[in-house]
């Protein structure tokens, strides 16, 4: 009995040594921190997608009443196209170019849509609509989610970017995931953080 | 000596200010004392009451956590920043379903909004939140009726919560069913499906190899492995303990009356809803 405790007790050792220093290597937290960041992307992706998808109502409500905003609603169709075929996969958050291209595709419909928001105010009848009051708060809220989204991506990347350079972690990041850090939001067209002002008034 | 430590003091006092000063930065939202939680002190006690009552009978009948909350500022930020923070703040509805809601009001801003947790979105809308605030809120409290406005959106609110009711008693069973099973088993050791997983991991990677080694040194080994049971047990009822975070939910719905009681069940939000100003 206690010769076999003495022949085991090493290599029990070993092993629970060798788990303890894998955990303490990230071997759990990178993960985890990583698929929580992809999951806030997903929701900042589902939010936006919410968004384009709301564009075309919007559009076709306004051309009936603001003949004259055509240049606006084209561009804004124009800006949506070019947003939903930005897509990005949470593989490519790691690459800068791509979230900006990204970035930047939301971010030229957000101001199309700011602009075309600003400029139906001058239709009194458009904004006693009933149909262009719901869309018109749907946009509203859907603008808000974006902005939370954003956010709470941004803090999970936060998180993960800290994860994997500092210690203990950054030794399993090198070595056992060669992992990268993700590339949060940055508000790089001027106005595109900001939501387009709906006045209810 | 003592002119050191003085000395000493005075630094540390001077590095450790802006620790507090970020400290006394972050972000304090008011307790949730009850279902009403009248920081602005726009209720009286009577009122806060009759309100408390609708929104326990809410909660008992269908699970759902709906809070008014009046708040004296809004901490400078605009009040749908403020108000989702405050619902994940309170983490109200279930942390499964995410099925509270806030209807805030802040007088000093002239700003109410409906705050939805992620759950009911679909149920209060943001065209369904819009219409409640402009149609019942706004026109009361711009002739001074807090508390009409409140009642009065706290009834449709209420009224669209509990609208598909078979539906709503089936989850409430359910959620009751769920909630019962949860606090039972947080009594109990746990035996999760992760419990099982991590045993057969552990078991192929520590114990087989352990065997193993036994059968090629022979049979008088085999007391060896009763040394693992003990650490793998104890494992074990880590994991589960962490997988039944959320049945702290399943302790509200007293009586109305008593706030004290009331907590929420740690729902998230994401900025579902509407706002109004007045």
């Amino acid at each position: 009995m206690s010769r076999a405790f003495h022949r085991f007790l090493p290599r029990f050792a070993l092993a629970a040594v060798a788990a303890g220093s894998l955990a303490g290597c990230g071997v759990n937290t990178i993960p985890t921190a990583e698929e929580n960041a992809k999951a806030k992307w997903a929701e900042v992706q589902n939010q936006y997608q919410r968004r384009a998808d709301l564009v075309p109502n919007l559009v076709a409500t306004v051309k009936g009443y603001a003949k004259q905003e055509q240049d606006t609603l084209v561009k804004v169709t124009e800006a949506r196209a070019k947003a939903t075929s930005v897509q990005i996969t949470a593989a490519d958050l790691t690459d800068p170019a791509k979230v900006a291209a990204f970035q930047s595709a939301q971010g030229q419909l957000s101001q199309g849509l700011g602009r075309l928001m600003a400029n139906v105010e001058a239709y009194p009848d458009l904004k006693s609509n009933q149909n262009f009051l719901a869309l018109q708060s749907q946009l509203e809220g859907t603008e808000n989610r974006i902005a939370i989204a954003r956010r709470d991506y941004n803090d999970a990347v936060q998180s993960y970017n800290t994860t994997i350079r500092t210690f203990p972690a950054v030794i399993g990041a090198k070595v056992i995931y060669g992992a990268k850090p993700m590339v949060p939001f940055q508000a790089t067209t001027p106005g595109a953080e900001e939501a387009p002002k709906v006045n209810f008034n | 000596m003592k002119r050191l430590a003085t000395l000493a003091l005075l630094v540390l006092a001077i590095f450790a200010t802006p620790i507090f000063g970020t400290s006394a930065w972050a972000q304090t939202f008011p307790q949730l004392t009850g279902r009403v939680v009248d920081d602005a002190h726009l209720l009286s006690v009577d009122q806060v009451a009759a309100l408390d009552q609708k929104l326990a009978a809410l909660e008992k009948q269908s699970q759902r956590q709906l809070v008014v909350a009046t708040v004296p500022d809004l901490q400078g930020q605009e009040i749908e920043d403020y108000g989702y923070r405050l619902g994940r703040a309170w983490g109200l509805g279930d942390k499964q379903r995410n099925d509270g809601a806030i209807l805030l009001v802040a007088p000093k801003e002239r700003k109410v909004r409906i705050e939805v947790g992620y759950g009911l979105e679909g149920i209060l809308t943001d065209a369904l939140s819009e219409v409640i605030i402009q149609r019942e809120i706004v026109p009361r409290f711009k002739v001074g009726d807090y508390f009409g406005g409140i009642d009065a959106a706290t009834d449709q609110l209420i009224a669209q919560l509990q609208l598909p009711e078979d539906q709503a008693k089936q989850v409430a069973a359910q959620a009751a069913k769920a909630s019962e099973e949860a606090s039972r088993k947080a009594a109990e050791p746990h035996f999760t499906i992760g419990t099982v997983v991590f045993l057969v991991i552990f078991g192929l990677v520590f114990v087989v190899p352990f065997l193993g080694a036994m059968a090629g040194g022979g049979r008088r080994y085999r007391s060896g492995p009763g040394v693992i049971v003990i650490p793998s047990g104890g494992w074990g009822s880590g994991w589960g303990s962490g997988g039944s975070g959320f049945g702290g939910g399943s302790d509200w719905g007293g009586s109305g009356g008593g706030g004290s009681d009331f907590s929420g069940g740690g729902g998230s939000f994401g900025g579902g809803g509407a706002t109004g100003d007045w």
